[in-house]
């Protein structure tokens, strides 16, 4: 059984050359904080907003509100840390050809292009938004059990695996069409639903953002778990959608590995 | 190479001795023979660029679909404006946010009518050619390179257009009850407004351009001003529902006359319209000569990249 170990050793490889090369570029933390903070300084005076007057957003309250918040800027710190630095190069790979490269390197070509580098400055992004999740749930009356954190645990982890996989099928997409290389973008613009708690949004949208763009299961479903509020079929559901997505992405992969041409042909 | 500056300056443009030396007639010819020049290279330069843009019209639908933000929010103050009130709280809007639901619906469609008109991206495509090089063939040429940014922003808007009447007409299809059509005058006014918009928009934006000049990180600069944007300029949230001191504070910047003003005059809100387009002058007349100043201090420092 070397096949793990190997991927284990290449990852810390890749990471420390990765590591290495960001602490070039310090300035990057102060840019990354300053925008965290603007960022999550504007959410929480929108909340601060709505809940002023007396309403609330789909019968949350205001703590329960702000762990979704919370897992979204978790997620946001993800995104800044694997996906976009990762996942916004393929395109690059494909427009310039070294994605040829990648194809013959020894090792899982969606594994080398989904982890070669790391950027370190969505780290804080990534601890602000667990420690709001986790604060504002503890001041929302959740009692911390073991089932409780197990089943938030697994649903984060569920989550990440979710928004890895839709951006990465999107970005697949690249392979076909250089030029739609920005759908990343209308991704991340329709995400940002995800800084509400799903309850929140007309019966539609609410839909739309359930079955075809499963931003539920990205913050919602995950702050449920955290309140110990979720039941077993919406844990269990969120599992299989992370599972279903994730084998998904292996199979489109592949499916546009075999269409690939190479660039210039 | 054939413009260097020494050579050809002299000759290409006759400077303001040979105006001084001129009678009467001889500056109206000047001006008028620089008027149809410049109308050759605005055409020259909006018609190659409108190529251009054709050729990335993919990739312009999907810019225009990334700004479905303004739809997301709606769902948010919809729902807020059908809530109950808040457990007897009384007050003059304790049926919701005080915005009715067909208003609410027309303002956040225009509010992403008049995003997808005003948006500028000279700081990304000047970065780009500032680090690949192209900038210096640009600064040689005798117009200023900025232009070229204006024209390819205006030759995107019209590839952009198709696509934005058909976000507007899915919508009108999924909310019936929100269709309206703007009074003519309101109309032009919006048109004009969005504009003005973009104009500040572009300028604002070219000023982070110009400090590529300085530094490679521009754009992070950029990143950094779209949140007070995103919160103050009315995408997320109509200034209405603001309180009033937040209010008076976004108007003091720009960025409610970036969105929030356009819209509300497109939807037939209720808007300051001569107060709004004198602040805009104002803020165009603010930021025009800081790019220029900015530009000149810029190309100074210029020594390519790589230098």
């Amino acid at each position: 059984m070397a096949g793990p170990l190997r991927y284990w050793r290449t990852l810390k490889r890749f990471w420390g050359s990765a590591l290495a090369s960001q602490m070039e570029y310090q300035i990057n933390l102060l840019i990354e904080v300053l925008a965290m903070v603007g960022n999550l300084g504007g959410s929480l005076l929108l909340l601060w907003l709505i809940y002023g007057r007396g309403q609330s957003l789909g019968g949350w309250s205001l703590e329960a509100a702000l762990v979704v918040l919370g897992i979204y800027t978790l997620l946001d710190g993800v995104s800044s840390t694997l996906l976009r630095p990762n996942l916004g190069a393929i395109v690059t790979h494909v427009q310039q050809g070294t994605l040829d490269f990648v194809l013959l390197k020894p090792i899982d070509s969606q594994f080398w292009l989904s982890s070669r580098t790391i950027s370190p400055w969505g780290l804080p992004e990534i601890a602000t938004g667990l420690v709001l999740a986790i604060g504002a749930a503890l001041h929302a009356g959740a009692r911390p059990g073991v089932a409780t954190i197990l089943g938030g645990a697994l649903m984060l982890a569920s989550s990440v695996v979710i928004l890895y996989s839709l951006w990465f099928v999107l970005a697949t997409t690249s392979i076909w069409f250089v030029k739609t290389w920005n759908v990343t973008e209308v991704l991340r613009a329709a995400l940002s639903a995800g800084r509400y708690p799903i309850s929140a949004f007309p019966a539609g949208l609410r839909t739309l953002f359930t079955v075809v763009l499963p931003v539920a299961f990205l913050t919602t479903v995950p702050a449920e778990a955290i309140l110990g509020r979720s039941s077993g079929s919406w844990l269990l559901l969120s599992l299989a959608v992370a599972t279903g997505s994730l084998l998904f992405s292996c199979w489109f992969w592949r499916l546009a590995l075999r269409d690939y041409t190479s660039a210039s042909s | 190479m054939r413009a260097t500056p020494g050579g050809a300056g002299p000759k290409r443009f006759p400077g303001p001795a040979s105006l001084r030396r001129g009678s009467r007639g001889q500056l109206l010819d000047n001006l008028g023979h620089r008027l149809r020049h410049g109308g050759r290279v605005a055409r020259a330069l909006l018609s190659s660029q409108y190529a251009l843009m054709l050729e990335y019209r993919a990739e312009t639908a999907l810019w225009a679909l990334s700004g479905i933000l303004p739809f997301i929010m709606l769902g948010i103050w919809d729902q807020l404006a059908v809530a109950p009130a808040a457990s007897g709280a009384g007050g003059p809007d304790a049926a919701g946010i005080g915005l009715d639901r067909v208003q609410l619906s027309r303002y956040f469609l225009c509010a992403f009518v008049a995003r997808q008109f005003s948006v500028a991206w000279v700081v990304y495509a000047f970065e780009e050619d500032a680090l690949q090089g192209r900038l210096s063939p640009y600064l040689l040429q005798p117009l200023q390179p900025l232009w070229r940014y204006v024209a390819a922003h205006l030759a995107e808007q019209l590839t952009r257009l198709p696509f934005v009447v058909i976000i507007a007409a899915v919508f009108f299809l999924l909310q019936p009850q929100a269709f309206w059509i703007p009074t003519p005058a309101r109309f032009l006014a919006g048109v004009l407004a969005i504009w003005l918009a973009f104009t500040i928009n572009f300028l604002l934006q070219s000023c982070i351009a110009i400090l590529c000049f300085w530094s490679e990180r521009a754009s992070a600069l950029e990143r950094l001003l779209f949140i007070p944007y995103l919160f103050l300029s009315g995408l997320v949230a109509p200034l209405e529902v603001f309180p009033p001191a937040w209010r008076a504070a976004a108007h003091w910047t720009p960025f409610p006359l970036m969105v929030a003003f356009p819209a509300q005059l497109l939807a037939g809100g209720p808007v300051a319209i001569s107060a709004s387009f004198t602040a805009m002058a104002g803020w165009i007349a603010l930021l025009l000569p800081i790019t220029v100043l900015l530009w000149r201090a810029g190309v100074r420092r210029y020594s390519a990249m790589g230098a």
